[in-house]
């Protein structure tokens, strides 16, 4: 046989033994609730993506290997690998929507974007956990899509209060300067409405700092004008490598790093600790805990890690992100249970769960149920709320780890709830023909 | 009027007002555009050798700094790490000549500039499989390159030097200097002009082909490698700075694609002014200009010279 008969027969033993393992996979989609992960491991945002992306398939295994699953049912768990691009993200879609998702986590502002006109057409609702676009927490227009437990709007209404509790009062905001240095996509544009309302309430100049994407890794502009403008408090809405660079930037400047504060998002362990022992004192959103204190935790450390079943590195169990990324399938697999006490069914659809989410009810006697008490406030989704605009907490870096820095604080719900009734209004004005919900409620 | 005075007064006023921040601007630039004229300089070597456009430079200055970070992981001294940095990057030369360049020979330059995509998307896929997607944090100390900043007080304000930046400065610049006196002194440096000039000639004065490849994307490895340490001091070693090496596009329309002082001289005024732009006149229409600014100061100039400052004027005939 000659070398390329060999190369040939090479190729073609892969690709059948690739389709043989592939096969299987396949087969379960009939067999289990298909739960799609679009996750993003490589490209330049992984470095957030990929503890967030082992979090949400650790805590889904967990329940696979410790329970059977969700009701007796095993969860049946596709990554789909986006890059963080709103492309590939919606090509993802494609290649899942015919394997009847019940649920679909963009993990991406962008695609999230992209997916909510189709959410409502194919029948699969859009989970976008403190992601996405605030105004969809309007379930009279975004019946199917979620964005629990808080909205981006609420996280820049929580930062506008931590500070003004720090100056004392919000009548002390007046004459100050406030930054948000954001990342210049849809993510990281998200807070302006909100704080350009809470600017002109309360009588403080908002100053913004975008950064493009190409210039994550080279801010030194940003930073000048920072200078220039000496903002008394930065507001970080950052994603990947943006993140760890701007508290690198911080203190190469000289600004307070304890006057920066970031958005849960730009709160990852990775990021603080860039900035070396200096960072101490660098503060960002919260609404889950850190650590591995917490029951459950000890359960994915048994059922998954000591099994060989995940690819984090187990040094680094409790991060910020990976906990948010477990979080974030708590929600999931709570959806899905919500959705088979109502329908009395097993093995629900996309229909089910969305009926599920907007039933969520996750009460302190439930999270003590699983192991959760201290990792996370109460929540409740209702038809008309699907954020449920949440208790965050402010999390501060301590220099080797995050800790709790602030009690948990309400958003300023009040303010931010009628921006948002009325920006999801404006949406579907936007958008001629958008239907007007016809889902019925179950609560 | 109001808008004609955002460009055409206030920056110059602010900039007689808080000259510190002028010259911390400066300098800003200055050492952004001595990085920016490294990378380019390893666009310019393969381009002058080859006639290609290396698309994946930017991959070499992420998977270069990767090595080095993932060798020192590995238990190996800081430089040890460096050393065998270095021989990974001859051997991905030796690899690229062998197995992309020598089948391709006499293969349209596009096809050439293609098949850079294909390595491109090579080692970043080989890369991730190798070392992880994560960002990791350059090991400047163990390099024993400074850290730290001084401050000096200037039109009553004060300028702030980091010492990496110093560093970085003086490193990219002897760097460029030396390979300026090689590619232009050396008897390889001779051949790689003849090269240049024409593959054809330089074979029938026997000249190999294949020996100056190796020898320039070696040289461009080194330019990578280096490039990739001053960056991922600065900020993290991530695939995201694979992007910035697209700085260099401008930088290489301004100084033209087969001149070592049009790099330099075009990284200096890209970095410079990119740093203005986006500081006195930005915050005009939002801010955040700093990533397209850098192609309209390079457009400006080839209003006037097409060929790029330095590039060679090329007349066909039609």
């Amino acid at each position: 046989m000659s070398l390329r008969h060999l190369t040939i027969a090479a190729i073609a033993g892969a690709i059948v033994s690739t389709t043989a393992l592939v096969a299987p996979a396949s087969a379960q989609t009939q067999e289990g609730i298909y739960v799609p992960l679009l996750t993003y491991r490589t490209g330049a945002f992984a470095g957030s993506g990929i503890p967030i992306a082992d979090g949400m398939h650790d805590y889904l295994t967990m329940l696979n290997e410790r329970d059977g699953g969700i009701g007796g049912v095993p969860i049946v768990i596709e990554e789909c690998e986006t890059g963080y691009d709103t492309k590939r993200g919606v090509e993802c879609y494609e290649s899942v929507r015919a394997k009847n998702p019940v649920v679909v986590n963009p993990y991406s502002t962008g695609i999230t974007l992209q997916l909510i006109p189709r959410a409502a057409v194919d029948r699969i609702p859009v989970l976008s956990m403190a992601y996405g676009l605030s105004a969809s927490a309007d379930g009279e227009t975004f019946p199917w899509v979620f964005n629990p437990p808080v909205t981006y709007w609420d996280g820049a209404s929580v930062f506008v209060k931590h500070i003004a509790e720090r100056e004392g009062g919000f009548e002390s905001l007046a004459g100050k300067t406030v930054g948000l240095l954001h990342l210049d996509a849809p993510y990281g544009r998200e807070p302006i409405p909100v704080l350009e309302a809470l600017a002109e309430e309360h009588g403080f100049e908002l100053k913004l700092y975008p950064v493009a994407a190409q210039d994550m890794q080279n801010q030194g502009s940003v930073w000048l004008n920072i200078r220039r403008d000496r903002p008394d408090y930065i507001y970080l809405q950052g994603w990947g490598a943006m993140n760890p660079t701007a508290v690198r930037e911080a203190i190469r400047t000289g600004f307070p790093i304890e006057n920066m504060i970031g958005v849960w998002w730009a709160g990852g362990d990775e990021d603080a600790r860039a900035g070396g022992a200096d960072a101490a004192g660098y503060k960002a959103l919260s609404f889950n805990g850190a650590g591995t204190d917490f029951p459950f935790i000890q359960d994915v450390i048994t059922h998954v890690h000591d099994k060989g079943l995940s690819q984090f590195p187990r040094e680094r169990i409790g991060d910020m992100l990976y906990n948010r990324g477990m979080y974030n399938s708590m929600l999931i697999a709570e959806a899905i249970r919500t959705a088979q006490e109502i329908t009395g069914k097993s093995v629900v659809t996309g229909e089910d769960v969305r009926r599920g989410l907007e039933n969520l009810n996750v009460t302190e006697e439930r999270l003590a149920e699983m192991g959760m008490t201290g990792f996370a406030a109460p929540l409740d989704v209702t038809c008309e709320n699907h954020s449920g605009n949440h208790d965050v907490f402010v999390a501060e870096w301590d220099g080797e780890k995050w800790t709790v820095g602030q009690d948990w604080t309400e958003p300023m719900t009040e303010r931010v709830r009628p921006l948002i009734l009325q920006a999801a209004q404006d949406y579907a004005a936007a958008n001629p023909g958008w239907p007007a919900r016809t889902e019925t409620c179950d609560n | 009027m109001d808008l004609l005075s955002q460009i055409f007064v206030e920056p110059f006023a602010l900039m007689v007002e808080m000259p510190d921040l002028l010259v911390q601007t400066l300098w800003e630039g200055f050492v952004s555009g001595v990085l920016y004229a490294l990378i380019a300089l390893g666009f310019v070597l393969i381009f002058k050798a080859s006639g290609v456009f290396n698309f994946a430079q930017g991959i070499m200055v992420v998977f270069a700094a990767l090595t080095l970070v993932g060798f020192y992981a590995m238990g190996v001294p800081a430089i040890g790490a460096l050393v065998l940095a270095v021989a990974v990057m001859f051997a991905l030369a030796w690899t690229v000549e062998r197995v992309v360049l020598r089948p391709l020979v006499n293969q349209p330059d596009i096809i050439l500039f293609m098949a850079t995509f294909g390595l491109t998307y090579f080692l970043i896929g080989f890369g991730e499989l190798v070392f992880g997607g994560e960002p990791k944090q350059m090991i400047t100390d163990e390099l024993m390159l400074p850290t730290g900043a001084s401050d000096f007080e200037f039109g009553g304000g004060y300028v702030r030097i980091q010492h990496l930046d110093i560093a970085a400065a003086v490193i990219a610049s002897i760097m460029i200097a030396t390979l300026g006196v090689f590619f232009s002194k050396t008897r390889i440096g001779r051949a790689l002009r003849a090269v240049a000039d024409s593959h054809k000639a330089a074979l029938s004065v026997g000249i190999s082909l294949n020996q100056i490849w190796v020898i320039v994307w070696f040289a461009a490895g080194i330019v990578a490698l280096v490039t990739g340490i001053m960056w991922g001091a600065r900020s993290d070693v991530s695939f995201a700075l694979q992007i910035i090496a697209l700085k260099a596009l401008p930088v290489l329309i301004l100084g033209g694609f087969t001149s070592i002082p049009g790099a330099i001289v075009g990284g200096l005024i890209i970095g410079i002014g990119e740093k203005l732009g986006e500081f006195y006149w930005g915050p005009i229409i939002g801010g955040g200009i700093e990533s397209w600014f850098a192609y309209v100061i390079a457009l400006i100039f080839l209003l006037f010279r097409p060929q790029g400052l330095f590039g060679e004027k090329i007349i066909e005939r039609v």
